[in-house]
């Protein structure tokens, strides 16, 4: 620890980062814009000016920049000097010599750290009688606005947008006091990582384009602490609410998972639950010969004869909560519970979660993979399959730099002397893929290859690291030094990270990169495995007992279902055609709970309408074995009701088991954790709807929520009672806890005079550490068996051979388009591409296609239209073909297929 | 009077080829220095002699090259780059040097390289110097064609490889840390400090920027040696210096003349006094970034420290003459002007403090300048003063119109009183 002075009295601090962010964790106030915790500093805005003394006789002092001072032993600063806070003032008057009056009309207003930053400096009165400088925006598509003439010249956004994003595309144009951020022209941001641009700049230059499509003030919001639905690595959000519409969603702090950052899907990705065709009704399909269409509601002695007598298949599913999941399986009993992946799916998601839970690896959280000093990823495009994860393997690249720039004496925080410093070196980084992927650029080594020969390189890596390994020379001698080279690699790393797949459907690469693991470890490394899993509670799900899907098809077409029950699952999207429609044909009865009208939903006989994320509460596993809670941020609107709520009015009917109904959220938590022991910290260490924060619940309103009585005066004008809450320590109103709140428990971000998201660090131990009041939110359910129980894997796939006329299709992911319920958002959608498919430039030329039109391609029977395009990456005999959820039918990939000859 | 930098120059005449250079004694001190010096002798001579950088700032040479790290890990690069990106108003002496007499320039080079050990050179070259551009380029192919440059140079087993940069024309870009991005590609904007460029520089490596007439003293003191180099001067910096006189002057132009030389001298018996009609008024002693001298400093030595004495500052010793008949309020504001149009728009008070400076001096002009604005004036000078900045780019542009506040403020009242400048007629 190191003494510092500061104004007078003595602090005892860290001393790891710059005297800015030092001084905001001891809780002084110094006001700044171009700093930022994960992105350093720069010493460009010049606002966080504070006097620093010689010693102790120094009464003169001069003034420095804290965010480009490292802290130092017997420090002596003032934050309180006069001189610095006429300079700070100035800094501020500055900037408002061009800074536009619009605070009334601007989206930002009311959240700019702009606004605070002024306040907080006391600037008021304008000395500045000249013109204000004017800039022409830009159309910069459906995500982000763009208004230039707020701009106040941070350089925040270039600096995450290019140099922490790794984006091409926004750069800044233009010097003296016209300098401009944008585009070289309009278009679409490219970044998956652009809507960070809204919290990233700290005025109204980049706001959230869907949210000004329905605005609402950020004091007018209700708010709850959620979790990202739209792939497997749970980071954490806020969901902001008002008149029952979800309007827009932030970035949730946590220090081990996403840290300040969400990727555009996760931003975005909200507006299903605002689709037109959310399911807000009971359906009855009026078909077959059932005796409910005609009662028009759920006949209850109908449903019990059904319960009593019949048999219930149920069907769960990897974007429900474990609780929904666990529910259904309690209702029909584990062995008619089936998880609704297919075998491929579940018994590939089953061996990765064994490989993360046997212990050769360790399974990191996102800001664990920043640490890691050597990447080797096998398979997986995680840009597109798992975007925030690619976001941290780009900083793990820098670790070489950052390690070079310490030995310099240059610290991490003084981000552009490391950029400069050292502009070629790379932390070792290697990508083995079937197709570019945008993490190329960052690669020493790219090996593209068909999965098969993917998961061949990794065993031969396997072998090159440790000798015990099965042995897989490649008799190419240039290929097996290339093996050579990374096996060296990951060796040499103190922290080697294999990024491993399941997306590409390949168990071989799970076991090669098993086979790495333990070859790194037994030479006695402590190697990680970082896996992207292909839903948001994809690892929980495979945690509780069931089936798959395929086996669901096989019990139902041998034994017949009376009742088919369908959690929150599309089979269209999961089985071919034909499959999934003779899952149908053999029930007599189908119920199904989810959100929105899809293929399975429109085959109901009884379509149940399920709350989503953002009006129910639920426990997702993300890839890391975290599991994390979301909470209801929409009053759940009658008969729209969690599906576990269903399921526990259908236990009722069926008079089973009075143990499996529940009325409270935290009932099916206590049933779950009794069947299931696994999830007992989710009991014992998540808060339950009674905790009491000093005896009171967390408020979901800010202070400022303005027209509580006003807001449905058109419909009457007495104030209505504040819905309760028995689900969560929440509450649906402005009164409750007025200080920081637990962790997990943090609806919206706010402290005295930091009204912005900057307000963040108020709550952090330290800027970009750890959530004060409970630590990073999550429980991590792996646990860690003995490590000698795993054994090498020993089948070698074969070698891949082109077959004349014959294609390998492997599937290709992508960020828009892939994910079910985001791609049901109008914005999503108008990112989403045409289904595409991918061959290098010379298979095109040899399969007579034309590049950038049409052409049909036969799969398993499944007659498939795409655009071509090229990609010379992929290798000969091998084509790419997007997932599309829309647009597209499914079929299972990879599989041969071929050109449909017309 | 020795002129060591000037004597081989002759105007109206090419400069001298290598080799008749070589014939008048060029190159000689690279002979000496590669054939019978080590690397830490030459910086120790350099430092010994006390050379200061005459690029403005004055940092001792010596001292810059010995920052240099003598072993780099992995044996990367190092380099040296001349500042040639002359572009302080009112300043030519580098062009004259450029123009005059490049291989005194390229010799100095090679021996300021050899000593830090660095493998490549560059000259960065303002845009607008085309014609210094084709003659350093003529001289760098004489230079290879002679074995100075390339590989093995002198039989020493020591390489060297030195190539023109033509910059994009941006003032910054002579700030040594913007140069070094401008030369990278890169926005010209200046580097957080620390690391210096000695440790990580051009590229990252290490690196020393030294200004056209620094590195033309080199091959000098090396021949001559440190005490030959301090006893031309009249005070105790050493050496000569190229002083030049713009302005009013009934001989405007530039001389080689001892160090600490008086401002009087220089203005009366080398610029050949005021022109008929005119008085002097104030003088900007070096460059236009720098404070205003009057009258009463006319004794002042013109060396460094002396007229840091005087409040001002060397600079580039070449001097911007404000005469009576000048408004001053204009001469400021055309240099206030210059500054914001050539700020890089990296940190708030360069880029909107001196657009705002810049209006007001203009409302001066146009006669609307209300009395606050000075204290506005006043205050902005000290809000861009040197350390509040990320670069010494504003704190230079406030040093003519702080001083100028302090001697011409009546002038400025003047303005506002008459509601029109009153030097223009109405």
């Amino acid at each position: 620890m190191i003494k510092i002075q500061i104004d007078g009295t003595f602090y005892e601090v860290k001393g790891d980062r710059n005297l800015l962010e030092t001084c905001l964790a001891l809780g002084f106030d110094i006001p700044y814009f171009c700093n930022h915790p994960s992105l350093g500093s720069v010493g460009a805005c010049r606002l966080c000016a504070v006097k620093k003394f010689a010693d102790a006789d120094d009464k003169k002092g001069r003034v420095v920049m804290s965010c480009m001072e490292a802290v130092t032993e017997g420090m002596r600063i003032s934050v309180n000097d006069p001189a610095v806070k006429t300079f700070r003032a100035a800094v501020i008057e500055g900037l408002m010599t061009n800074h536009p009056h619009d605070c009334p009309i601007c989206d930002e207003g009311g959240e700019c750290h702009l606004q605070d930053m002024t306040v907080m400096t006391g600037h008021n009165y304008r000395k500045f009688v000249f013109k204000k400088r004017t800039y022409n925006n830009q159309n910069l598509g459906p995500f982000v606005q763009h208004e230039m003439n707020r701009c106040i010249q941070c350089y925040r956004c270039v600096r995450f947008y290019r140099d922490y994003a790794g984006g091409k595309d926004l750069n800044v144009f233009g010097s003296a006091n016209h300098v401009y951020f944008g585009r070289h022209k309009d278009g679409i941001l490219e970044s998956e990582f652009s809507g960070n641009l809204v919290e990233v700049c700290p005025t109204g230059v980049f706001t959230d384009k869907p949210l000004k499509k329905h605005y609402a003030r950020k004091w007018d919001m209700t708010n709850a602490p959620s979790v990202c639905m739209h792939c497997g690595l749970g980071c954490n959000i806020i969901v902001s609410e008002r008149y029952g519409s979800v309007r827009r969603v932030m970035s949730r702090y946590n220090g081990s998972v996403n840290g300040y950052f969400i990727c555009d899907r996760g931003r975005f990705g909200y507006e299903f639950i605002n689709n037109p065709d959310r399911i807000k009704k009971i359906q009855f399909r009026p078909s077959k010969n059932n005796n409910l269409q005609e009662a028009r509601e759920v006949s209850e002695t109908g449903l019990s004869e059904i319960f009593k007598s019949g048999k219930v298949v149920g069907i769960g599913s990897p974007r429900a909560s474990l609780e929904s999941n666990f529910a259904l399986s309690a209702l029909v009993g584990k062995n008619n519970f089936f998880h609704g992946i297919s075998g491929k799916e579940q018994k590939l998601i089953q061996k990765a979660v064994s490989i993360l839970e046997s212990g050769i690896a360790h399974s990191p959280s996102l800001k664990e993979i920043e640490k890691c000093d050597a990447v080797l990823i096998l398979g997986e495009d995680v840009t597109n399959t798992a975007p925030m994860m690619a976001l941290s393997l780009r900083q793990a690249s820098r670790n070489k730099t950052l390690g070079i720039a310490a030995k310099l004496g240059i610290p991490k925080w003084n981000d552009n002397a490391v950029r400069e410093m050292d502009q070629d070196t790379k932390s070792p980084f290697f990508i083995a893929s079937s197709f570019s992927t945008k993490l190329d650029e960052l690669a020493d080594e790219i090996y593209n290859a068909a999965p098969g020969d993917i998961a061949r390189f990794g065993y031969s890596i396997a072998s090159a690291i440790n000798s015990g390994a099965p042995v897989l020379i490649h008799p190419d001698e240039k290929l097996q030094n290339r093996v050579r080279k990374i096996a060296d690699a990951l060796s040499a790393a103190e922290n080697p990270l294999i990024v491993t797949c399941i997306t590409s459907g390949n168990e071989d690469i799970l076991n090669a990169s098993a086979n790495i693991a333990i070859a790194l470890s037994t030479a006695g490394k402590k190697p990680s495995i970082a896996i992207a899993f292909p839903e948001c509670n994809s690892v929980g799900l495979s945690m509780l007992d069931g089936g798959s899907l395929d086996e669901a098809a096989d019990t139902i077409s041998k034994n017949g279902a009376d009742t088919l029950i369908i959690l929150e699952n599309d089979l269209y999207g999961r089985l071919s055609l034909k499959n999934a429609d003779s899952i149908f044909e053999k029930c007599r009865q189908i119920i199904v709970l989810d959100h929105l009208m899809n293929e399975t939903a429109k085959r109901a006989d009884i379509l149940l309408p399920a709350s989503t994320f953002a009006d129910s509460v639920g426990t997702i596993v993300n890839n890391e074995g975290r599991a994390q809670r979301f909470y209801n941020v929409i009053q759940v609107a009658e008969p729209v009701k969690e599906s576990w709520r269903w399921i526990s009015d259908m236990v009722k009917i069926s008079e089973k088991n009075n143990d499996y109904t529940w009325d409270k959220f935290d009932n099916v938590v206590a049933s779950l954790v009794s069947s299931y022991p696994v999830f007992s910290g989710i009991k014992e260490k998540m808060v339950s709807a009674d905790f009491r924060f000093f005896n009171e619940k967390i408020a979901r309103q800010n202070k400022r929520f303005s027209g509580r009585t006003a807001m449905n005066a058109n419909i009457s004008v007495s104030e209505p009672k504040p819905p309760q809450d028995n689900d969560s320590p929440l509450n649906f109103s402005m009164e409750g806890y007025k200080g920081d709140p637990p962790s997990s428990l943090i609806p919206y971000y706010w402290s005295p005079g930091w009204n912005s998201s900057q307000s963040m660090t108020k709550y952090m131990d330290e800027p970009e550490g750890h959530l004060k009041e409970g630590g990073d939110p999550g429980i991590i359910i792996f646990s860690n068996k003995n490590k000698s129980s795993v054994d090498y894997f020993k089948n070698f796939p074969d070698p891949f051979k082109a077959k004349p006329g014959e294609l390998l299709i492997v599937p290709v992911y992508m960020i828009f388009g892939s994910e079910e319920l985001s791609s049901k958002g109008e914005t999503i959608a108008e990112r989403i591409s045409e289904p595409f498919i991918l061959f290098n430039e010379k298979e095109i030329t040899k399969l007579q296609l034309i590049e950038n039109e049409k052409s049909k391609f036969i799969i398993n029977q499944v007659v498939i239209t795409a655009i071509v395009k090229h990609d010379n990456k992929i290798p000969d005999g091998v084509a790419g073909l997007s997932v599309l959820t829309a647009g597209m039918q499914y079929t299972d990939l990879p599989d041969l297929g071929k050109v449909l000859s017309t | 009077m020795e002129t060591p930098l000037t004597e081989h120059i002759k105007e109206n005449r090419p400069p001298l080829r290598l080799s008749d250079y070589e014939k008048v004694g060029g190159y000689r001190g690279m002979h000496k220095a590669l054939k019978e010096m080590a690397p830490a002798d030459i910086i120790s001579l350099i430092k010994s002699s006390n050379l200061m950088g005459r690029g403005g700032a004055g940092f001792p040479t010596g001292l810059k090259w010995s920052l240099v790290p003598k072993d780099v890990p992995g044996g990367s690069l190092k380099y040296l780059i001349a500042n040639a990106d002359e572009m302080e108003p009112g300043t030519f002496k580098d062009r004259y040097l450029l123009e005059g007499n490049p291989h005194q320039l390229i010799s100095g080079m090679i021996i300021a390289a050899y000593a830090i050990q660095a493998r490549k050179a560059y000259i960065f070259i303002r845009w607008a110097y085309k014609k210094a551009e084709i003659i350093i380029r003529n001289a760098i192919s004489e230079a290879y064609e002679a074995g100075y440059l390339g590989n093995n140079i002198l039989g020493t087993g020591y390489n060297l490889d030195l190539y023109v940069h033509s910059s994009a024309g941006r003032y910054i870009c002579g700030e040594e840390t913007a140069l070094i991005n401008s030369l990278e590609g890169k926005r010209g904007l200046p580097r957080a400090k620390p690391p210096f460029p000695a440790t990580s520089g051009l590229f990252g490596q290490p690196t020393v920027v030294n200004n056209v007439e620094t590195l033309c003293w080199i091959p000098h003191i090396v021949e001559n040696g440190a005490e030959w180099f301090t006893k031309l001067s009249i005070t105790g910096e050493g050496g000569t210096k190229i002083y030049g006189v713009s302005g009013r002057v009934n001989k405007p132009g530039l001389w080689e003349l001892p160090v600490g030389t008086t401002l009087r001298e220089i203005i009366e018996k080398h610029a050949g006094g005021m022109k008929d009609g005119y008085r002097l008024k104030g003088v900007i002693p070096g460059g236009a970034s720098t404070d205003f001298l009057t009258e009463a400093h006319m004794d002042t030595r013109m060396d460094f420290a002396s007229v840091r004495t005087a409040g001002s500052r060397l600079g580039t010793g070449t001097m911007i003459i404000l005469d009576d008949k000048t408004c001053p309020v204009a001469f400021i504001h055309n240099m206030i002007k210059f500054f914001a149009l050539e700020s890089c728009g990296w940190c708030t008070p360069c880029r909107e403090g001196l657009p705002w400076v810049q209006k007001i001096l203009e409302s001066f002009e146009e006669g609307t300048a209300k009395t606050e604005d000075i204290g506005i004036l006043e205050f902005q000078t000290q809000y861009m003063g040197p350390g509040n900045t990320f670069c010494a780019h504003a704190p230079g542009a406030m040093e003519p119109l702080q001083s100028g506040l302090k001697y011409f403020c009546d002038d400025f009242l003047k303005h506002i009183e008459e509601k029109h400048c009153p030097w223009r007629r109405l």
